[in-house]
């Protein structure tokens, strides 16, 4: 193996395959599935899956593969399936419909999701996403997802950051959570048939490998503690992101990294851990105990317009009292073709600019003032009161029950927050890691979206990858079974639940000073600070030596109280937190190797002159597919990892400086 | 501000149980409920006391996993989720008792931790509607009348988070089964399983033994979404017709 670079990492092989099919790319993803082989019917029910994650991925794809007749095990750590992270979007889901004809298309909707995502992504994946999304929309709509309609019944759309056509569907700003029911609904329908049994509070806390094929999980049932032995066929991971590695985000409290960390250290590459995507629209951050963050729907930049005083002075007035000449809309005056419309990336870099500058609003956190307005008094005027209220009542209702101001009266205030994590296991074409028989879909695989994603196409890559992607590749791999039993004396499995039982009752007897959530906030911060909105070679190297000096703490001074045989959450968030301390680290080296801006990802010292992101192509335009390199579980000072390059290849669409101007 | 907090601590399902007394300090107005028992639970690690267990995941009042009986109130003084509920609902100075859901169909698990499974088996039981993947006709084959699509869509908002049985003196779950049938009740997808849906409902709902509707209201006056009274009467038309035509 070649020699330590920076003293971080190895450079290993490039990755040779994708499994990406080759030929006109429209005729790709029928190809695949033609070749996939077919499993009879009758030898479906032999066969068995078990699918961590109840989410748009995870439960569209148990639903799946339970009508299909396989057997499916279902994991998630909430007391009900209908609960899982995907439940809080709000804005919508992409397809391309084209009901408007405003010029989408399947080819459309591909190319804005390659540029969106800065040339990161792979084109034959993001070509099939375009090319389900509409039989999602279809799918959703049979189920009975109360998408938001006309007056003649039929569907509407709207648009998103950064896209010119209307292609969203939304039902309210609970978009989510409608097609989160409707994939549950179908989920709970198999349970009853009996192909999809459900295990609900249930953490999955290790990966079983036997003979380099994963064959099953070790999961805690977190109410009485017992450490329970799962054995299948294959395993799908659908546990979502970790953009709580930031403890502050817009995530859900439990969101985690676990699943896919600990399949990582069992030899699943991690790609491109460090595209992380900051959102826009949140509402600041009020106080030192806040919790979580709470994001405002993309979608009210529709009619929202963005704006900070001209003048550092005018930071403290009441908005309603400066006057329109004195007011920046920055983001028209820079951007005048997509205006408060530009992607995420760059709204948020921007909003985060104007505080740097001194013009920040809101009340001061630290000695700093932290946000920008986004003000409706011209749509008010424009549609009414009334029609306001019928688009983006709830939206207004919840920032004025969290900031007790009425987006009616004043502008509402909105800074960027961790939202979505672009990295995620590393996948082929079949959305399987480089552990044979592991599959990872959603959030969890880094598979479509590049360094960043477009509003609306996560819920789209998650039903697409549950629906449709998954059940037709996996196919392919339960085709070669019926595979040998796995006893669960097996050492392998052994080894696995000794690993898991180790680990707890090390958790539980450093009896330290320190709480779970403080090492958790700590490492927040130093995230958020070197490995945030802005990277920087010295500040990742600082980060890289605190989170290391962290990680040691940990292991010596952290206090889990309680016992490993009930419901005991610290120990829950604890074993979180030991992961999440891991991948900080690898996120710090990943953003350091990648000496180029792209999408999410901005490194300080790559940028345009008038401070764009400039991405290098001719260096970088690769998948960043990370190898785990240390040897055990603990306070290992340093981890070293090994690259994997993924040439990214572009045939269809020209790689092109991106430009909203 | 300060405040005295009388808190449900049980320690496993076959644990009695009983009320613990604890002081917190310096709450601002701005943190949730939730977040200010955080502040608690840091405070009770300091001092080596297990924290007191809750649940709560998304804290934007959309997932429904949390849910606390605060001073006798389900998600406490103000019509929204414990997790939206705002420490300037309550005054300095102030008792408040926080206990989890109380109905024997959500047996506790730990301190304010209930377990709400029934409600998926409620699900389970025909709150679906089944097309299989791939099946499915072009969306705009269906039109969907706009009123018709608005009731389903206010209907279809229910977080399933329970505080309409512990509202409920009769501690049953007829709001939240209400919610399901009116929602795909009202839409023509709906309509071909109509009526075994509401009957096998109905059938399960008894089954975990939840209780009967009296009219009382308090699960509507307590609903974090809203879920109108009437969609009672919807079900209760819908089992009406669907007993009646099985004759
Ligand atoms: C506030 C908010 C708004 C958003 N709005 C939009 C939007 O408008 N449009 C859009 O396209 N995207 C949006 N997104 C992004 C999108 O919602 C998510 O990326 C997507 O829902 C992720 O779905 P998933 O199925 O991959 O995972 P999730 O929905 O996160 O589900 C993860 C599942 O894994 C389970 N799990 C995790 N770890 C474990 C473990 N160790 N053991 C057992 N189970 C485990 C959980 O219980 C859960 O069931 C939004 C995100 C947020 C936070
Ligand atoms: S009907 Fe209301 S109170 Fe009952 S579960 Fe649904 S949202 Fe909660
Ligand atoms: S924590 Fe999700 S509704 Fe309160």
């Amino acid at each position: 193996m070649s020699d330590l670079i920076q003293d971080l990492y190895r450079e290993g092989e490039p990755i040779a395959d994708t499994k990406c099919p080759d030929g006109p790319i429209e005729n790709r993803w029928t190809e695949a599935k033609f070749e996939n082989k077919l499993v009879n019917p009758s030898n479906r029910r032999k066969l068995s899956v078990i699918i961590v994650g109840t989410g748009l991925a995870g439960g569209a794809a148990a639903a799946t593969l339970g009508e299909a007749g396989y057997h499916v095990k279902s994991f998630c750590y909430q007391d009900s399936p209908r609960r899982a992270h995907s439940i809080a979007a709000q804005g919508g889901i992409n397809a391309a419909k084209n009901y408007n004809d405003d010029g989408d298309s399947t080819y459309r909707l591909f190319y804005d999701t390659v540029k969106g995502g800065d040339y990161r992504s792979r084109e034959t994946n993001v070509y099939r996403l375009a090319e389900v999304s509409t039989a999602i929309i279809d799918q959703c709509v049979a189920q009975g997802v109360p998408f938001a309609r006309e007056y003649g019944g039929l569907l509407d759309n709207r648009s998103f950051g950064g896209v010119q056509v209307a292609r969203t569907f939304y039902a309210r700003g609970q978009t989510g959570q409608q097609l989160l029911i409707g994939a549950y609904q179908a989920m709970e329908r198999q349970v009853t048939a009996g192909t999809v049994e459900a295990f609900t509070r249930h953490e999955m806390l290790e990966v079983i490998v036997v003979d380099g094929r994963a064959r099953g999980i070790i999961a805690r049932d977190m109410v009485t503690g017992e450490i329970e032995t799962h054995l299948a066929d294959a395993v799908v991971l659908a546990s979502g992101g970790y953009g709580n590695v930031y403890f502050l985000s817009t995530n859900a409290m439990g969101c985690n990294v676990t699943a896919t960390w600990r399949a990582h250290r069992k030899g699943a590459y991690f790609g491109n851990p460090c595209y992380t995507q900051i959102h826009p629209t949140c509402i600041p951050v009020s106080g030192e105990h806040q919790a979580k963050l709470t994001l405002m729907s993309e979608s009210l930049r529709n009619d929202g317009r963005i704006w900070v005083p001209k003048n550092r002075d005018d930071c403290d007035k009441d908005p309603r009292d400066i006057p329109e000449e004195d007011r920046d809309y920055y983001l028209e005056r820079i951007y005048p073709a997509f205006g408060n419309l530009v992607p995420r990336d760059i709204a948020s870099r921007q909003a985060k600019a104007m505080c740097d500058d001194g013009r920040g609003v809101g009340p001061k956190v630290g000695d700093f003032r932290r946000g920008v307005y986004l003000d409706f008094a011209d749509a008010m005027e424009r549609m009414s009161r009334d029609q306001v209220a019928a688009k983006y009542g709830n939206l207004f209702d919840m920032y004025q029950r969290i900031t007790g101001e009425s987006p009616y009266e004043v502008p509402m205030r909105i800074y960027p927050a961790v939202h979505y994590t672009m990295g995620g296991l590393w996948v082929d074409y079949d959305l399987e890691t480089t552990i044979p028989g592991l599959f990872a879909a959603g959030e969890a695989n880094f598979s479509d979206h590049g360094a960043n994603r477009l509003g609306a196409s996560s819920l789209m890559q998650c039903l697409a990858d549950g629906y449709f992607v998954l059940p037709n590749t996996i196919r392919d791999y339960l085709a070669s079974g019926p595979f040998e039993k796995v006893d669960e004396q097996h050492e392998a499995v052994v080894e696995a639940r000794t690993a898991v039982t180790d680990r707890i009752e090390k958790l539980l007897s450093i009896n330290g000073e320190r709480s779970v959530d403080s090492f958790h906030r700590e490492l927040g911060h130093i995230m958020w600070e070197y490995c945030g909105m802005e990277r920087s070679e010295e500040g990742l190297n600082k980060a890289i030596g605190l989170i290391r000096s962290l990680r040691e703490e940990f292991w010596r001074n952290v206090r889990v109280l309680g016992s490993a045989d009930t419901l005991n959450q610290s120990l829950e968030k604890a074993g979180r937190v030991v992961d999440f301390l891991e991948l900080g680290e690898l996120m710090c080296i990943d953003a350091l190797h990648r000496r180029e801006s792209c999408g999410g990802h901005f490194r300080s010292e790559s940028q345009t002159e008038d401070g764009e992101a400039l991405r290098d192509d001719d260096n970088f335009a690769y998948v960043a597919a990370w190898e785990f390199g240390a040897d055990r579980d603990g306070d290992d000072v340093a981890l070293t990892p090994t690259l994997h390059k993924e040439d990214l290849v572009y045939n269809f669409i020209e790689l092109k400086q991106r430009s909203y101007k | 501000m300060n405040l005295t907090l009388k808190i449900w601590r049980q320690a496993g399902p076959d644990d009695g149980g009983d009320f613990a007394t604890y002081d917190v300090r310096d709450i601002s107005d701005d943190m949730s409920f939730l977040e200010m028992l955080d502040v608690l639970n840091e405070d009770l690690i300091g001092k080596g006391e297990e924290p007191v267990a809750f649940d709560s995941d998304c804290r934007e009042g959309i997932c429904g996993q949390c849910g606390l009986m605060i001073s006798g109130m389900a998600h406490g003084p103000d019509v929204t989720t414990t997790c939206q509920l705002h420490m300037r609902s309550f005054s300095d100075g102030e008792t408040i008792t926080v206990e989890p859901w109380r109905a024997s169909s959500f047996p506790v698990l730990r301190d304010l931790v209930v377990d709400r499974s029934a409600f998926d088996r409620i699900i389970q039981a025909g709150g679906y509607i089944s097309v299989n993947t791939g099946a499915a006709p072009e969306a705009h084959s269906v039109p969907v009348p706009k009123a018709n699509a608005d009731r389903a869509f206010d209907t279809a908002t229910c977080i399933g988070c329970g505080a309409c049985v512990a509202a409920c003196p009769n501690a049953s779950g007829m709001l939240f089964m209400g919610a399901k049938i009116a929602h795909l009740g009202e839409l023509p997808q709906g309509q071909p399983e109509r009526d075994s849906r509401v009957v096998s409902m109905v059938n399960q709902h008894d089954a975990e033994g939840f209780g009967g509707c009296t009219n009382i209201g308090e699960c509507a006056a307590a609903c974090p979404k809203e879920i109108p009274l009437d969609v009672i009467n919807q079900l209760n038309k819908d089992f009406r017709k669907a007993k009646k035509g099985a004759h």
